[in-house]
């Protein structure tokens, strides 16, 4: 039940806002609620500025040391056959290098900026979970330095970034159970974000801020958001299949028993392919906001450009193939797979085309992001093009795995990824360190950076094209890449000098005081993040401003009086929490006030006891995992219980402009169930991967299941099924009790949900069990179990969430008005009930598994 | 294949050049602000019309291209199996014999030989950039490749995917001959091997037993059966060993077996560094002597 917003006449002539002695207190009150923690219990802070801070700081270090790394590749691969790297540690640079610059820095900066970035962008105080960016952030950070560490200690993995079975899963040491459990556990941290930001740009804009007025870099996080939300669940679904195989034998990816090495690289790479894009993207959207404003033109063909973004990220589900064409696929796939490849070509040529439209339509400034931005366009066309070679099949067989793909991939991700982040950096300093960076140095960087680039990596077409494989450790004399290899590692140098230029630009300038503070919005950029004031406020947003074009800056040039006086939502924070707007998806009309949590040491705990989870595993230490993992259930539960679904002093609270809006709601309105909808549809992501393991070994066996399995009789399967739709039931009875204001029907509905989800789980695993299924012998059988155990994880997850809201409710935190909880534990149902069912059926139903027709 | 590169380089260079051209006309040459419908118009002929048309081109002119390179009809006559690190190449004779050798690959000139290749423990990927694209080898798979080179020469050849340790060292020849040259070499290769002649090769051939090599190494006509090391019956016959590693001689065998792990680590031989050198002398004189 959630009350609907009100809206009461407004007279302009009676503003209370015109109150100057009231001003003042509002912004007292708003400093001191948004105030971050002081001393140590800053460590608890979940505001975004902070968090993103320090997000990108840590995110931007990873960078720093992976590209150490390939500095020692280089001093290695400066002479044929040297010995400065042995082999083995050469292999672990180069897993770690690649790994890292992925994992550890080109999808988490993207976060990272979105995060510290996007919300002021869109007139937001804050992310609407700030507590679960602070979650993402210690993960992120525990994950890397683990993940980043094991080199040190000569025990990181060394089977390459993609980390092809069997070769990987036959690994000695505890090399790939870091890069599993390290990364599996940063892929959690990315989806988690993924899931924060698609509920920021969808419901925290500033009112009319329509999604077509929204700022192009909200359209991109959205894409970006969603394009996580399907590409990461499968390479999760991977990861678990890879780590049964490697730690308990169940031979998915052993071809003498049933399984398939090359099922790993069809489920990496429907990642890995997105993935590009995925860093890809976020950085243009960086070239959309920097060019408008050095033009001060608005952008041309704002929709093409979202159609375009929209276009990329559908397409770069269909290309993964394209990595796979030395694999011996049939020519008919390769074929199509090709033409694929190479249609991504024109929403990538759209984009490129509309930035030159809109400096067509301006007069040019000249700038040092500007510059950053052309070097991008010039480094990223070029690996644009080789890409369009590779994505030939016959050429793809030539120049797959030679320096010619390394040369190809560093000019796609440098000049789409990291020269547009460079040229971010220089564009918001003064946004967020509060001083804009050396003009002088910035010159220097660029051209000793451009140079370096393209040196190093030049010659590396032809290095390839000579023969040299990608991931030798050596290479023998005499056979023509001597010279090639030399001038790249002179180049890198030159290169690495560059940035190291930037990262000396931006720490000398955190112990110099406020030196080249260039004022307030010093671009004269027309969106609302360059509201910010100076000396820097905490707040986020003073207020929420009505908006109604996409550069309100620009086109009003009253704007920022009625800012800066308050004149917009929630200009006070008299109960003195945390709040922000929420407004509708599409036309962004305001209609609710969200309470935000205060700062917590709840999100660091919780990931302290997740990293021991994923942690002590790698070393086999079952039992500290399983009381660390029990101390995050905790922490996570404690989490939940206090801040979300509060029940607030009042229904509904005065907005300002003569606007009441209420505190609280569930249901498809509140966040919350969008939240779990979100995260639900990359589960399914991974569940839906599970399944297509399965159908994938029955199109490459000629009989599926193999001859001799034990067949399962239809008990188990039989209850596991009415269970779940038990379940399924008795979640609906408890809310629909809950709005009837029974609670005792709807307590004894919530018990039996718990039971049933507990009953269905047990059989579910007793199933297999009793069919004698072993999981060790076979692909099949193992199939089976991991489908099996996916399903029952997830009803054991439906008990407690029927468990916690029977708390909730004795406690009298459930009612008619507040059942926000019950509507998000119903809402998983709705996602668990469907799994349960599908593997069900896979496991009985399906021909030849002893139950079908 | 290099007319392909060219062509696909050429026109890359072209479109490089226009587009670079364009951004900078746009930023620092053009006259005056243009109108919206020139900007319109260059997004629709530069973003779309273009690219599009381009793509089709590149899609008729490159599929057909395919079938050629990769065709899937044909017996293969040759096995080629990547181990670590190392190449086991089987040539199935027209009489029905089965010749086992390693790390070299006699093709004859002018004539279209199909592979088989496969792979028993991890996944490699065979190539010789002077004959043709790569192919994986894949556990489970056999996958085909079909070579027809044009010229007589020998030619290097690499493990194209990341299989491990000492994947940068697992390198193999290419001998393209002519038919009859192939013929005979075949011939020489199905014989067993050379018996020792001198009192030192015949000391190594006694030492070959006594330390046990023959569990893992064949040496036909001997007791020595082994099958997970390379076959050593014509051994002294190749140019080069350990996958390509070093030339073949007798001080570089006996250092090869005396060092086989520093040399190459992660391999499946274990170093003899315990032999005295008269034994490894003597064992790599035997070796070198079977040609």
């Amino acid at each position: 039940m959630n009350p609907p917003p009100q809206t009461r006449s407004f007279d302009p002539a009676q503003d209370p806002q015109d109150d100057p002695a009231l001003r003042e207190a509002q912004e007292h009150r708003l400093r001191q609620v948004w105030a971050s923690p002081t001393g140590w219990r800053r460590l608890f802070e979940t505001n975004n500025s902070t968090i993103g801070l320090w997000y990108t700081a840590t995110a931007f270090s990873f960078f720093l040391f992976a590209g150490v790394l390939a500095l020692l590749m280089r001093v290695q691969l400066a002479q044929p056959g040297a010995s400065f790297l042995s082999p083995g540690v050469y292999n672990q640079a180069l897993t770690v290098h690649g790994s890292a610059m992925m994992f550890l820095f080109a999808v988490p900066m993207f976060e990272a900026i979105a995060m510290l970035l996007m919300p002021q962008m869109i007139g937001a105080r804050d992310l609407p979970f700030p507590r679960l960016s602070a979650f993402g952030f210690w993960c992120f950070l525990f994950g890397g330095v683990f993940f980043w560490g094991s080199i040190l200690f000569n025990a990181a993995p060394q089977s390459g970034w993609f980390m092809y079975p069997p070769m990987a899963t036959r690994e000695a040491g505890i090399g790939a159970d870091v890069w599993l459990l390290g990364l599996s556990f940063i892929e959690v941290a990315s989806i988690a974000a993924a899931v924060e930001l698609i509920v920021g740009v969808l419901k925290c804009r500033a009112p009319g801020m329509r999604i077509n007025v929204m700022p192009l870099y909200g359209w991109y996080v959205l894409v970006v958001g969603v394009m996580i939300l399907f590409a990461f669940p499968p390479l999760i679904a991977g990861d678990i299949l890879f780590e049964l195989n490697r730690a308990m034998g169940w031979p998915f990816f052993d071809a003498a028993k049933g399984g398939d090495p090359l099922l790993w690289q069809h489920l990496f790479w429907i990642f890995g392919h997105p993935e590009v894009y995925i860093v890809f993207l976020p950085s243009i959207a960086l070239a959309a906001m920097i060019v408008p404003t050095i033009v001060r033109t608005p952008i041309f063909g704002y929709s093409w450009i979202v159609l375009a973004a929209v276009g990329t990220g559908f397409l770069s589900f269909g290309l993964w193939v394209h990595h796979m064409f030395t694999t011996g696929l049939p020519s008919i796939s390769i074929g199509f797979f090709s033409a694929a490849s190479q249609a991504v070509a024109l929403p990538t040529g759209v984009q490129l085309f509309c930035f030159i439209a809109t400096l067509m339509l301006g007069r040019v400034r000249r700038s040092l992001p500007m510059l950053w931005i052309i070097g991008a366009f010039a480094i990223f066309v070029l690996g644009g093009l080789t890409g369009m070679m590779v994505a030939v099949a016959p050429f793809d067989w030539v120049a797959h795995d030679t320096y010619f793909v390394v040369a190809h991939l560093h000019y796609v991700l440098i000049g789409g990824m990291l020269f547009p982040i460079i040229a971010g950096i220089y564009y918001y300093a003064p946004l967020v360190l509060g001083r804009t960076l050396s003009e002088r140095a910035g010159r220097w960087a660029f051209w000793l950076g451009l140079v370096g680039f393209n040196v190093t990596f030049f010659p590396m077409h032809f290095t390839g094209l000579s023969g040299m494989p990608r991931r030798v450790a050596t290479y023998p004399a005499g056979i023509g890449l001597e010279t090639l290899n030399l001038i790249s590692t002179i180049g890198a140098f030159i290169f690495a000098f560059a940035i190291g230029i930037i990262a000396a630009d931006i720490l000398l300038g955190l112990f110099r005081k406020r030196t080249g503070d260039a004022g307030r919005n010093p671009w004269g950029a027309g969106t609302l993040e360059w509201l910010a004031e100076r000396p820097m406020q905490p707040w986020g947003m003073r207020c929420a401003p009505e908006v109604s074009s996409r550069y309100p800056l620009w086109d009003d040039p009253d704007f920022v009086r009625r800012y800066d006086e308050g004149r917009g939502l929630l200009p006070d924070a008299r109960e003195g929490r945390r709040e922000t707007v929420l407004t509708t998806v599409l036309d962004a009309r305001p209609i609710q006030i969200q309470r935000l949590p205060a700062p917590s040491p709840l999100p660091m705990l919780s990931a302290i006891g997740l990293a021991g989870l994923f942690i002590f595993p790698t070393f086999h230490w079952t039992i500290p995992a399983m009381i660390s993992g029990a101390f995050a259930a905790v922490f996570v539960l404690a989490w939940l219980w206090t801040g979300t679904n509060d029940i607030p002093e009042a229904p509904t609270k005065d907005a300002g402009r003569g606007i009441t809006l209420p505190l609280h709601a569930s249901g498809p309105s509140s966040i919350g169930w969008w939240a779990v909808f979100i995260t639900m549809t990359g589960s399914s992501t991974a569940f839906a991967s599970l399944v297509f393991a399965y159908f994938y070994y029955w199109t490459i066996h000629p009989v599926w299941p193999p001859a001799g399995t034990p067949v399962m009789s239809a008990f188990w399967p039989g209850i596991a099924a009415a269970a779940a739709l038990a379940h399924w039931a008795s979640m609906f009875a408890a809310r629909r009790a809950t709005d009837r204001s029974r609670p005792g029907l709807a307590r004894l509905a919530m018990v039996v949900g718990a039971a049933t989800a507990l009953l269905s789980a047990s059989a579910l695993m007793l199933g297999p069990w009793s069919a004698g299924l072993d999981p060790k012998s076979h692909a099949y059988p193992a199939t089976i179990w991991v489908l099996a155990g996916w399903s029952a994880a997830h009803l054991l997850l439906g008990m407690v969430a029927a468990l916690y809201c029977l708390a909730r409710s004795l406690v009298g935190r459930i009612s008619a008005e507040f059942d926000g909880d019950l509507w998000n534990a119903t809402l998983f149902a709705h996602f668990t009930v469907p799994t349960v069912l599908v593997t069900l059926a896979v496991m009985r139903l399906f021909p030849g598994s002893g139950g079908g027709p | 294949m290099a007319a392909l590169f060219w062509v696909l380089g050429a026109a890359g260079a072209i479109i490089w050049t226009v587009m670079m051209a364009l951004l900078l006309y746009a930023l620092y040459f053009k006259p005056r602000i243009h109108a919206e419908r020139t900007a319109s118009l260059l997004v629709w002929i530069g973003g779309l019309a273009i690219p599009a048309t381009g793509i089709v081109v590149l899609v008729i002119y490159t599929l057909p291209m395919m079938p050629s390179l990769r065709a899937q009809a044909g017996q293969p006559t040759i096995e080629v199996v990547g181990e670590l690190y190392w190449w086991r190449v089987r040539y199935r004779l027209s009489d029905g014999r089965v010749v086992e050798t390693a790390n070299e690959l006699h093709l004859p000139v002018g004539q279209r030989t199909d592979l088989a290749l496969t792979s028993p423990d991890v996944i490699h990927s065979l190539w010789i950039p002077a004959l043709a694209g790569k192919m994986d080898m894949i556990p489970g798979r056999t996958n085909r490749i079909a070579l027809e080179p044009e010229r007589e020469g020998r030619y290097g050849g690499i493990c194209a995917e990341l299989c491990g340790e000492s994947h940068s060292f697992m390198r193999f020849e290419a001998v393209v001959q002519s038919p009859d040259a192939l013929a005979r070499w075949l011939g020489a290769q199905a014989a067993d091997a050379n018996p020792p002649a001198t009192p030192e090769e015949k000391r190594g051939a006694a030492l070959f037993h006594e330390t046990g090599c023959g569990a893992c190494h064949t040496i036909r006509g001997t007791q020595a059966e082994g099958r997970s090391g390379p076959d050593l019956t014509h051994v002294g016959s190749r140019e080069r060993i350990a996958g390509g590693l070093l030339p073949n001689n007798q001080g570089t065998l006996a250092g090869w077996i005396a060092a086989s792990q520093d040399l190459k680590p992660g391999n499946k031989m274990p170093s003899f560094a315990v032999l005295p050198g008269d034994d490894l002398r003597a064992l790599a004189a035997y070796l070198a002597a079977l040609k």
